[in-house]
């Protein structure tokens, strides 16, 4: 039972990772990946929101949508994580000052993040439970938060390199993210 | 049909209710100067500060942690808004901050007595000239970096503007402001 949800992880943080192989989520990664501290803010930030939402999204498919009312999915996953967001940000603000600090700008910039919507929406779609969706939520904010990670060091080390003039800035790091995603591609097959 | 509009007005009225109560409940008391401060700038959210928004640059204002001549948009007048808000004297924009007009430096041939100091400080060899003889600027090689106005002696060099046009015109480069880490070096 536990390797089931051991394996999920595996798979949504490694195989199946939302940026690098599912390409969601481009718009934090490409904007916010520019020094190591912001992008382990987002990927902080994200992780929290993205495994609530897994849940409650869930939660409101089996219970309240079911089969029949399938085609709310969408309207009724935004509102919900709109709202936890919402919440959340003025929770922490209150309990933990110091969190809230460290997540800055990122917290409400998470509402419009496509990945926090699409991974709900993939829940569905493959018809996990509560806990799955859950673990399903957290590997995929983990895939997400590592791949920040990365591309934000490699990103750091190219504002020092000797890149060639037309390649300066952007191109080279849309390039790199290719490179990224051919690499990540290496793990298919590790995990179905 | 009218099951999901139920749903979804269920859905938004418990979220609006929730957030209600939490905007309630969790109220933070803050500093009503932050308030303010935050009203003075002019919330393009841009980060020429080095904060991540105005608001949290109107933080580190009332806490005492920034400078307020940090805010481009705002320019000399958001400056002198904010000091007298706060109290305190207008101070000119921070350093590489402020736009600096394009200049050049000009020698009044009068008053130049040949010693080849600003030579030695010119970077670009832009002045000509040789001992007891008057030295000239060839304007086209001036940088307008300022470096030869100290070492002259009779402060015969001036700063001129050089007026905008089409042909010199040039989008201005972005600003970024590099912050030291907190605690410990990096490689």
């Amino acid at each position: 039972m536990i390797s089931h949800y051991l394996l999920i992880l595996v798979g949504t943080v490694l195989v199946n990772n939302i940026v690098m192989t599912k390409i969601l989520g481009l718009c934090p990664f490409m904007g916010v990946s520019k020094k190591l501290e912001t992008a382990m803010g987002m990927g902080l930030a994200t992780t929290f929101v993205l495994t609530l939402a897994s849940g409650a999204s869930s939660f409101i498919d089996t219970w309240l949508l079911g089969p029949d009312l399938g085609y709310l999915r969408t309207v009724s996953f935004i509102v919900v994580i709109a709202g936890i967001v919402g919440f959340t940000e003025m929770y922490i603000k209150k309990t933990s000052p110091t969190l809230f600090h460290l997540l800055g700008i990122y917290l409400p910039l998470i509402t419009t993040n496509c990945a926090v919507l699409g991974i709900p929406l993939l829940n569905a779609q493959e018809g996990h439970n509560f806990v799955e969706s859950l673990f399903f939520g957290l590997g995929g904010a983990l895939g997400f938060t590592l791949v920040m990670i990365l591309f934000a060091a490699m990103r750091e080390r190219l504002e020092a390199a000797d890149v060639p003039t037309p390649f300066k800035g952007t191109a080279i790091a849309m390039i790199t993210a290719g490179f990224l995603s051919l690499a990540f591609m290496g793990f298919s097959g590790l995990v179905r | 049909m009218i099951e999901a509009i139920l749903i979804i007005s269920g859905i938004g009225l418990l979220l609006g209710g929730v957030l209600g109560w939490a905007a309630v409940h969790f109220r933070v008391e803050e500093d009503p100067l932050l308030d303010k401060i935050d009203a003075l700038l002019p919330q393009t959210q841009c980060g020429q500060c080095g904060y991540p928004g105005c608001r949290p640059y109107a933080e580190a204002i009332a806490k005492g942690e920034a400078d307020i001549n940090l805010c481009p948009p705002g320019g000399d007048e958001g400056v002198k808004r904010l000091a007298e808000l706060l109290g305190v004297e207008p101070k000119p924009m921070g350093e590489g901050l402020g736009h600096k007009p394009r200049s050049v430096a000009i020698i009044d041939a009068q008053t130049c007595i040949g010693c080849t100091l600003c030579i030695q400080a010119c970077p670009v060899d832009a002045i000509v000239g040789a001992a007891k003889q008057m030295h000239t600027i060839i304007a086209a090689q001036c940088t307008g970096c300022e470096l030869c106005l100290p070492p002259c002696p009779v402060d015969c060099i001036r700063m001129e503007i050089v007026p905008e046009n089409l042909a010199r015109w040039k989008w201005r480069y972005p600003i970024h402001l590099i912050r030291p880490l907190h605690g410990g070096s990096r490689p």
